[in-house]
């Protein structure tokens, strides 16, 4: 039974966890199992919205906040002077099941600062997994934190309950976590990825040959990186996040915009504002990637190293390659047509079903909700043939600029003072 | 113009349709149980639910839409929006008169409006499963009040099912006084009265499990510790969590001290 004690722990372990910016509870689809309690959905339910906007699913807590690293960006480092607290296995399970049955949460997200060793505290998190998977018969989501240096054999029993484990790359650069975190090292966070990569991909295999056969981390694995605490530009960024995709089967790579938290000089001071417009960039950059079959080199390179803040990635590559345009989506592949900008992925398989029926014309483009007055600029029709005024893509982008009213302008962060 | 008054449910509406065919009624709106006193000019057609009726018309739908139109039917229905039943009826009309399915058909008015409306009915339906706050009482029920848009409980209740299979509970739509209740077996639809007041202190105190208040607390405190104050972003917020819910969100509910 949870006690009013746990209160204050609950403030302090949630405070110090929230910075971790995955929230996402999709892409395991967990079914409820002998009338028990709770089941995964595979598109994941957002139950709240802090008041910053973000969603929150999973009850993230840290186990504990005592932590034997000093890193300068985390707020659980040695030498900050904060309140420590640490819950037992027994208040976390309570939490997680009591929240739970009321339909707060979708499950939990837990993390740790990594107390003693990294074996004593992953041992600490699979328990909590393994207690709730089978004393509590909880068929929820468990998203669990990978601790690097933790033993194979924990890492194994940690994707036999969880759905989902991450081991966070911090920085993404190896120069900038050497400056940050001078005990940490990118290998020590690739080697169990690398683990954790093998083990999934082996137990589909073994899934496929035997329905019967256990699941791993069904939910796959995913990282994040600090953006904006050091120099990186957005090519290594997102260069890095490429590495991931493609060598680690990397199901989402997180970026989180820095918060200041320290008087650190190696840090932006405290007062800095956080970059959410870039960081709002990258995600976008990041979808392209993933979804629109865009290739990195095509979003940034090195002639162009950071993403636009004034315009979104995909305008601006439409804008440097003018060439591909204008499109006709009458007739183009839907690959094709998902590349123009102001039409998203859904409302491009919308135009290649509705062009069944009819030859589309601006109106029924409008009328399917697309970006129109963006698009325009990289459209064309076959009948009636619409002579596009040849205007340079400067041009395009002035008029674009001039018509929306980003949802940021207001907001522009310290970063824009550049240009 | 003829106003056909049905008894509001889906099968209702379903006749509805058979019977326009069948008298060849023209210039159509529709009426739930009583006719509007707006219309003056109009004949009245009351339309008695049937079931043959409603088989022949479904069956006819079925062979010419997807499985996924079908049911999107049903949920635009539910959408409860302004003039849905016209639109509906329509749409109908433009799927019985066509050889090839035309639900994809997206040049087309009421394809498009029909579209919207389910869309609607989805979002709200999956803003339901996030936003149900189950509150344990001392004979160990979780209830929960909503207030929808859209008539979405039929949608969400097997989510429901399968997700707390091991504990009693009730939702209950406190706008279109009904609930769902499930009672380890089944779920039913259960027409109560319910005390329209249950975030009070008073209630909480007298039917609340001992626990329920401290888990109210825990959540309140959480919701509180994850936000953070420099990446402030009112207009999201309120965009994913729009006000009209925020009645029956423990979190945005002030804690028991702070109420009547």
């Amino acid at each position: 039974m949870v006690h009013e004690r746990v209160m204050e722990k609950l403030s302090i372990l949630a405070d110090a966890a929230k910075y971790d910016v995955s929230c996402s509870s999709s892409q395991s689809n967990r079914k409820n199992k002998d009338n028990g309690l709770g089941n995964a959905k595979g598109y994941g339910i957002c139950h709240s919205y802090t008041e910053d906007g973000r969603c929150v699913s999973l009850l993230k807590i840290l186990l504990t906040n005592h932590c034997i690293f000093d890193c300068a960006y985390c707020v659980s480092r040695k030498s900050n002077d904060v309140k420590r607290a640490a819950f037992t296995v027994q208040e976390v399970v309570d939490l997680t099941i009591g929240f739970y049955r009321r339909n707060y949460i979708e499950g939990l997200f837990l993390s740790s600062g990594i107390f003693d060793n990294p074996d004593y505290t992953m041992e600490r998190l699979v328990r909590i997994a393994k207690k709730l998977r089978l004393e509590e018969n909880f068929n929820g989501y468990i998203h669990l934190k990978a601790i690097p240096g933790a033993s194979d054999e924990l890492l194994q029993q940690a994707g036999m309950y969880a759905d989902r484990l991450s081991v966070n790359v911090e920085m993404p650069t190896e120069k900038s976590l050497k400056l940050l975190a001078p005990d940490k090292n990118h290998i020590d966070v690739i080697k169990p990825m690398e683990y954790l990569k093998n083990e999934i991909v082996g137990h589909k295999e073994e899934k496929k040959l035997n329905y019967k056969a256990p699941i791993f981390a069904p939910a796959g694995q995913s990282t994040q990186m600090v953006i904006g605490a050091t120099q990186e530009n957005d090519m290594e960024i997102l260069g890095m996040a490429n590495y991931f995709y493609d060598q680690m089967n990397m199901r989402r790579v997180y970026y989180s915009g820095y918060v200041p938290i320290s008087y650190d000089t190696r840090l932006p001071a405290i007062g800095t504002p956080v970059p959410v417009i870039r960081e709002n960039r990258l995600y976008q950059a990041d979808w392209l990637i993933r979804l629109y079959g865009f290739n990195v080199n095509e979003i940034v390179g090195f002639d162009q190293p950071n993403l636009d803040l004034d315009i979104d990635p995909k305008l601006g590559w439409a804008l440097r390659n003018m060439n591909q345009f204008p499109v006709d989506v009458n007739t183009a592949d839907l690959e094709l047509i998902k590349r123009i900008p102001g039409i998203g992925f859904l409302s491009a398989k919308k135009i290649v079903a509705a062009r069944k029926f009819k030859k589309l014309v601006p109106q029924d483009l409008q009328k399917l909700g697309i970006a129109y007055t963006r698009a325009k600029y990289f459209l064309a029709f076959a009948t009636p043939f619409q002579l596009q005024k040849d205007l340079t893509s400067i041009q395009i982008k002035d008029h674009i600029l001039n018509t929306q009213k980003s949802k940021y302008k207001n907001d522009f962060s310290n970063q824009l003072a550049l240009f | 113009m003829t106003q056909v008054i049905y008894d509001g449910t889906y099968e209702g509406w379903v006749t509805a349709v058979f019977e326009i065919y069948e008298y060849k009624l023209q210039d159509i709106v529709f009426a739930k149980n009583e006719a509007s006193a707006d219309l003056l000019f109009s004949t009245n057609h009351t339309v008695i639910t049937d079931e043959v009726k409603v088989k022949r018309v479904l069956s006819g739908l079925q062979k010419r839409l997807s499985k996924n139109g079908f049911q999107g039917l049903y949920n635009a229905f539910l959408s409860e929006t302004n003039k849905i039943e016209e639109i509906m009826f329509r749409y109908v009309a433009y799927v019985l008169s066509s050889t090839v399915n035309v639900e994809d058909d997206f040049s087309n008015n009421d394809v498009l409006e029909l579209r919207k409306a389910i869309r609607l009915t989805g979002k709200e339906s999956h803003r339901m499963e996030a936003f149900v706050r189950f509150q344990l009482t001392k004979d160990q029920l979780y209830y929960a009040i909503v207030e929808p848009d859209c008539n979405v409980l039929p949608l969400i209740e097997n989510h429901f099912k399968s997700r707390y299979a091991d504990q009693r509970w009730l939702i209950y739509d406190s706008k279109r006084k009904y609930g769902i209740y499930y009672d380890l077996k089944n779920v039913s639809t259960v027409a109560l009265q319910f005390n329209t007041e249950s975030n009070s202190s008073k209630f909480l105190a007298e039917i609340g499990d001992e626990g329920e208040e401290l888990f109210q607390d825990l959540w309140r405190n959480y919701f509180k510790s994850v936000n953070i104050e420099s990446r402030k972003n009112t207009k999201l917020h309120l965009q994913h969590m729009p006000k009209r819910y925020w009645k029956n969100l423990t979190e945005k509910i002030p804690d028991i001290k702070g109420r009547i």
